[in-house]
């Protein structure tokens, strides 16, 4: 269903694994280049399921638009690494005062749009402004509403006044394209600042990328990209096969991947997603409001045996919402680990030695209704019974979602940095923790990043240890490449794959 | 036949409003809320509603029904929900692959089916008269998809000699490649259309076969190859031109699936998506312009029978469709 939505939950059309990342932090990109020269005028062809929907990502562009621009041809005051940092970009400078509330940017000098037009105060006041305006449809609308007033003292000067301490303002601004001030149709067309420009976009079809001559900085190591659209796995991996493209960003298909793995004409890269399967508890709702039955729910489940058989070898285990990316990350494995035994005495401890029985609200796509097959089995064990109720992404939306009618559901979760949802006691799983919605409070207020990363930690460890979830697995990201190609991004953080930095041998 | 024709052309515009009617209170009873796709993570209630203020989702259901067809009768297919992009350039540039991909698997289609079901026939006791009846038998309980898959596996992935799927970003300013593009879809509809048809050619043959007037015009002296050309095969194709008509329509529409296996921007691709993100100005104006392809498939079949068929000529005839 859903591609906006897809930021909290796919559908089969917009499928939600985050891609990946790129490419400046340090040399964990897919496969070095092994020796021998690269042809610096190729075009790279990259096959992807995730078509924009239109080309302005504060207008329901979607995931695809993220995929096919951001880097690429749109550039933010500051970017992602690869590592889940943040680092400066379009904004040579900035200082923070006292207080917190008032950030001053220095632009980078020399930066000029595809159009030619030099990049001012006035184009980053306009672009912030149309992240938070009211018909914004960006999901970072919401988050950077705390943006009290803009002003530009000169043209390569930018001040932003908050409403209250934002200590993820920065993080957050990564998410923002500097557009021209000036430029019309964003729909179709574009004018950033980014080292390629839009060739032509043939909508359910390819999306083209040719190189700026006047990028400011170090110009991109291929001549083009060509983005390749495809509504299914088999025929975007048919595509891979017969050289149409060479480079998948997110392979779905888990079965395909033996036709790659054993031909030395493909690699295969293993990175880290953001994306995980979550079994959600209504923890407003008998019995999971007890922590008992969540913890005994948790240990009564043997997820590597899932994860092993839905992906079989890859992915992560994670014990808790946060993935190794995240700045917060912890390894909470052991917290409610796999222990029937345990299971069966929390059970008894919370009244229910004899076993209950609750319906698992199921969305029909993959993986889920084969993760609630084993969850069933796997609960029969300790004597839960799981009747199976399988429902579409709307119906989801519908019923879980916004009225809450609902005992236990499975969804993936896409976003990087979403751990902050448990400190909402009105999102949908209905945590509701005093001190936990105190810490997220107190962390994005924190003064320094390290005092925000030490009081998510312990986020961390409170919801994981209440089994506020339990969070099945971290998908995988693969990237399946051609041997001739390295420089590709692997990790999958958000949805962006930067593209300047690939190189492909002739 | 003046007459006829604009008695014709006024059921076809007829036929072409309830369609409209009918598609569009259809689409209203499905389930869901388009205005879900166009709010993020954590909307609440009041940016749900300025959603569907935005799409104008909100509005009474007549005052929609008579805003969609007054920019039809300018023309105008509307803007999408999801993309906020106008429909109609989009319904024509897909035209562009499912067009050329429909017709040239009918004419495939029938270019292989009308010798193959008259031999079926004629020949229906010789060996290979059996073969190709069996065969075609066989053809109409192939999956198209599967087929697909199956030519994909063989032409492009094993020989290289054809692309696995997509088709040129620059569309029909690359002839050659285009057309390359186009083969196998072509092939795998042709081949499952073209086995459906031999089965209707085949009967149809077997009718005339067995006529009475057949008979008489060989003992009136004609040759077997004359008798059929002359009274035959015109009495055959009556009934094989409605099937035509109705096999080409539901290509057109049924191409959704081919189109998905090869991955080609064409309007069956364009209609699922539109489906999977509620999106409805995009699935009303794909099936309104299929509605009214299929329409036109008619008036023409009718048309053409009408030619070959003077009986039919005292008649408004609807039976085609």
């Amino acid at each position: 269903m859903n591609i906006t939505k897809s930021a909290l939950y796919g559908g089969a059309t917009a499928a939600t694994l985050a891609l990946t990342l790129t490419a400046c932090g340090g040399g964990s990109n897919g496969g070095s280049a092994s020796g021998g020269a690269y042809d610096k005028n190729a075009t790279v062809g990259v096959g992807s399921l995730y078509e924009p929907q239109n080309l302005d990502n504060t207008a329901g562009g979607g995931q695809g638009v993220t995929e096919a621009l951001a880097g690429n041809v749109y550039e933010g005051l500051f970017r992602l690494t690869d590592d889940g940092k943040v680092e400066k970009l379009l904004a040579q400078d900035y200082k923070v005062s006292g207080d917190g509330l008032t950030y001053t940017f220095t632009l980078r000098d020399g930066v000029k749009f595809h159009s030619g037009k030099k990049l001012t105060s006035q184009d980053v006041k306009y672009s912030l402004e149309k992240v938070i305006g009211k018909d914004s449809q960006s999901a970072r609308k919401s988050n950077l509403e705390v943006i009290k007033d803009i002003a530009t003292p000169d043209a390569k000067t930018v001040k932003v006044t908050l409403s209250k301490k934002s200590i993820s303002f920065v993080y957050n601004l990564s998410y923002v394209w500097i557009v021209n001030s000036e430029a019309k149709s964003l729909k179709t067309s574009e004018d950033g600042t980014g080292p390629y420009t839009l060739n032509k976009w043939t909508r359910g079809s390819a999306l083209s990328l040719d190189r700026f001559a006047g990028y400011w900085g170090r110009a991109a190591a291929n001549k083009g990209v060509v983005f390749h659209y495809y509504k299914n796995a088999t025929a975007l991996n048919n595509a891979l096969l017969t050289n149409a493209v060479d480079v998948v960003t997110s392979e779905q298909s888990p079965d395909a991947l033996d036709q790659f793995k054993n031909n030395q004409n493909y690699k295969v890269s293993d990175g880290d997603s953001t994306t995980k399967l979550l079994l959600a508890f209504n923890d407003k709702a008998k019995p999971f409001t007890d922590v008992r039955v969540r913890q005994a729910v948790s240990s009564a489940i043997d997820d590597k045996k899932l994860l092993e058989s839905v992906w079989g070898g890859y992915g992560k285990l994670i014990g808790s919402m946060v993935p190794p990316t995240d700045p917060w990350y912890e390894d909470l494995t052991k917290v409610n680990a796999y222990d029937t035994a345990r299971a069966k005495k929390l059970l008894k401890d919370a009244g229910y030695g004899n076993g209950f029985t609750f319906t698992l609200d199921t969305p029909n796509y993959d993986p889920h209704p084969t993760a609630a097959t084993f969850i069933k089995s796997q609960l029969a064990k300790v004597g839960i019974t799981v009747k199976i109720n399988t429902i579409t992404p709307d119906e989801w939306y519908t019923k879980v979602y916004k009225n809450r009618d609902f005992a236990a559901t499975l969804q993936e979760h896409v976003n990087d940095r979403d751990l902050v949802w448990y400190g909402n006691p009105d999102f949908y799983w209905g945590y509701d923790n005093k001190q936990v919605t105190r810490w997220v409070e107190q962390a994005e207020a924190a003064p320094t990043t390290a005092a925000q990363t030490e009081l998510l930690k312990k986020v961390n460890r409170k919801t994981a240890e209440d089994a506020a979830s339990d969070w099945l697995y971290l998908y995988p990201q693969i990237v399946v490449a051609n041997s001739k190609l390295s420089g590709y991004p692997v990790n999958g953080l958000n949805s962006q794959f930067y593209a300047y930095d690939i190189q492909k041998k002739g | 036949m003046a007459r006829y024709l604009l008695r014709r052309l006024a059921f076809l515009l007829v036929s072409l409003a309830l369609a409209s009617v009918v598609l569009f209170v259809l689409l209203r009873m499905l389930p869901g809320d388009p205005a879900n796709a166009l709010t993020s993570v954590g909307a609440g209630p009041e940016q749900i509603a300025a959603a569907r203020h935005a799409i104008g989702s909100d509005r009474p259901l007549p005052e929609q029904f008579t805003h969609w067809i007054g920019q039809l009768a300018r023309g105008d297919l509307g803007t999408s929900f999801v993309s906020s992009l106008p429909v109609g350039p989009e319904v024509s540039s897909r035209l562009n692959v499912t067009i050329p991909l429909t017709l040239a698997a009918f004419v495939l289609a029938v270019l292989i089916a009308v010798p193959a079901g008259f031999i079926a026939a004629y020949k229906r006791r010789t060996w290979y008269g059996a073969l190709l009846s069996g065969v075609s038998q066989l053809g109409i309980a192939i999956p198209v998809f599967w087929l697909g898959m199956i030519l994909i596996a063989v032409f492009a992935l094993n020989a290289g000699w054809l692309p696995a799927g997509g088709f040129p970003q620059d569309g029909w300013a690359e002839p050659a490649e285009a057309i390359r593009s186009l083969v196998l879809p072509v092939v795998t509809i042709a081949l499952v259309m073209g086995a459906s048809l031999t089965r209707y050619v085949r009967s149809a043959t077997l009718d005339v076969l067995g006529s009475d007037y057949l008979r008489t015009a060989r003992a009136l002296g004609a040759s077997f190859g004359r008798a059929m050309w002359r009274h035959g095969l015109r009495n055959a194709s009556v009934p094989v031109i409605s099937i035509l008509g109705i096999e080409l329509a539901s290509t057109l529409l049924g191409a959704v699936v081919v189109e998905s296996v090869f991955a080609l921007p064409g309007l069956g691709s364009m209609l699922a998506t539109g489906i999977a993100q509620h999106d409805y100005p995009v699935i009303q104006g794909v099936l309104f312009v299929s509605t009214l392809a299929v329409l036109l498939i008619g008036f023409a079949a009718d048309l053409i029978q009408r030619i070959i068929d003077p009986r039919l000529r005292g008649r408004l005839s609807g039976g085609s469709r």
